[in-house]
């Protein structure tokens, strides 16, 4: 399945730049059956990484237990307007996909 | 003594109830903003701009009632009297009605699988979300003027209060009554503008529950399925009479939707 939509957002504030991306993904925990019975393999979004302006400022690790089509924001310290802002994600069966957004 | 212990017991449940209620509310703007509706909403632009059926063509030329192509609006106007269909249409039916017109479909092709699930969301699942999605802001005013119009609001009205089925349920039967609920959800009056308008402006909806994108055709298929009715049919004039009689309760009220539910 190629991997659907994402959508990002990113603001300044006074002093900080608040970042909300929403992903398109099963996110499957391995515990689901399907409507036959048989366990749904796991399926979910390992890494996260952050850049702006091509400098990588968070990286994170997440498991099955985030939601599916998740949201997740962050707060970054300073910021300016136009800083170009990345966020990639690398599932577990070796997918991925990136968005791109300018702080507004 | 006796009467007052169970007289405080009250008190607390009472106030557990309320602060739930609270916490419920709270829950519910946590999810409304960054809500996966819009990854719906994006989705359903790129199918709506996709050509599709033996003519190869795109909706892009759909009248949704503002001229063709025409989306800012259009869900908020709906349902409403189309004269070249002969008939009055919620949002749904009108996209199977471009698609049978425009694309060239048949309408058993085009209706065969109307209700996705969780993996693989329907086209009208996608396209309603961006269709109504471009009403964001806009007065909810649907059609009361033409007589048939009137006449669909006239039928749904009567199909909400008509008991039927083997429980001898009808709408009004959960949605009559202030104060009722199914578990923590409340029901709402649905007869009541005061009721109407909070519903029917954040429909269709993503459902968090089951990461599902919820539609209006979807809403009354399913509230049927409840009262153990037989199936009706996919935009057939009793399911849009259903629409048309909740939208016109609801009219004056500003689009919000696409919403996102429990």
């Amino acid at each position: 399945m190629a991997a659907g939509p994402m959508k990002m957002r990113a603001n300044l504030g006074q002093g900080f730049t608040d970042i909300r991306v929403l992903m398109t993904h099963p996110m499957e925990t391995g515990q689901r059956k399907d409507s036959e019975g048989k366990l749904v393999p796991m399926h979910f979004i390992q890494n996260l990484t952050v850049k702006v302006n091509g400098k990588t400022v968070i990286e994170a690790q997440t498991s099955q237990a985030v939601s599916r089509n998740p949201v997740f924001s962050f707060r970054l310290k300073g910021g300016a307007k136009g800083d170009k802002i990345e966020v990639s994600w690398l599932d577990n069966k070796g997918e991925t996909n990136k968005t791109e957004a300018a702080v507004a | 003594m006796r009467a007052l212990l169970v007289g405080l017991l009250a008190v607390s449940f009472a106030a557990s109830a309320q602060d739930a209620k609270k916490e419920i509310q709270k829950y519910q703007q946590m999810i409304a903003s960054g809500s996966p509706a819009e990854l719906f909403e994006l989705e359903g632009e790129t199918l709506w701009k996709k050509p599709q059926g033996p003519r190869n063509v795109s909706l892009d030329k759909c009248d949704l009632g503002k001229g063709p192509g025409v989306l800012k609006g259009a869900y908020a106007a709906l349902p409403r009297y189309f004269k070249d269909a002969e008939r009055v249409m919620d949002l749904e039916t009108r996209l199977l009605y471009c698609m049978t017109t425009l694309q060239g479909r048949s309408r058993e092709e085009a209706t065969k699988r109307v209700f996705g699930n969780e993996n693989e969301p329907s086209e009208m699942e996608y396209l309603s979300a961006y269709v109504a999605g471009q009403s964001r802001g806009v007065k909810m005013a649907p059609g009361t003027s033409h007589p048939k119009e009137k006449e669909a609001y006239a039928l749904g009205r009567a199909l909400f209060f008509h008991r039927a089925g083997a429980w001898d349920f009808s709408c009004a039967s959960c949605h009559g009554e202030e104060g009722k609920r199914i578990r923590m959800q409340d029901l709402p009056v649905l007869s009541e503008a005061k009721y109407a308008r909070p519903v029917m402006s954040t429909w269709p909806a993503y459902r968090v529950s089951n990461s599902q994108f919820k539609t209006m055709q979807w809403r009354i298929n399913d509230c049927y399925r409840q009262m153990r009715m037989p199936e009706p049919s996919f935009a057939s004039e009793a399911t849009v009479a259903m629409n048309m009689y909740l939208a016109v309760n609801a009219r004056g009220e500003p689009y919000r939707g696409p919403g996102t539910k429990r």
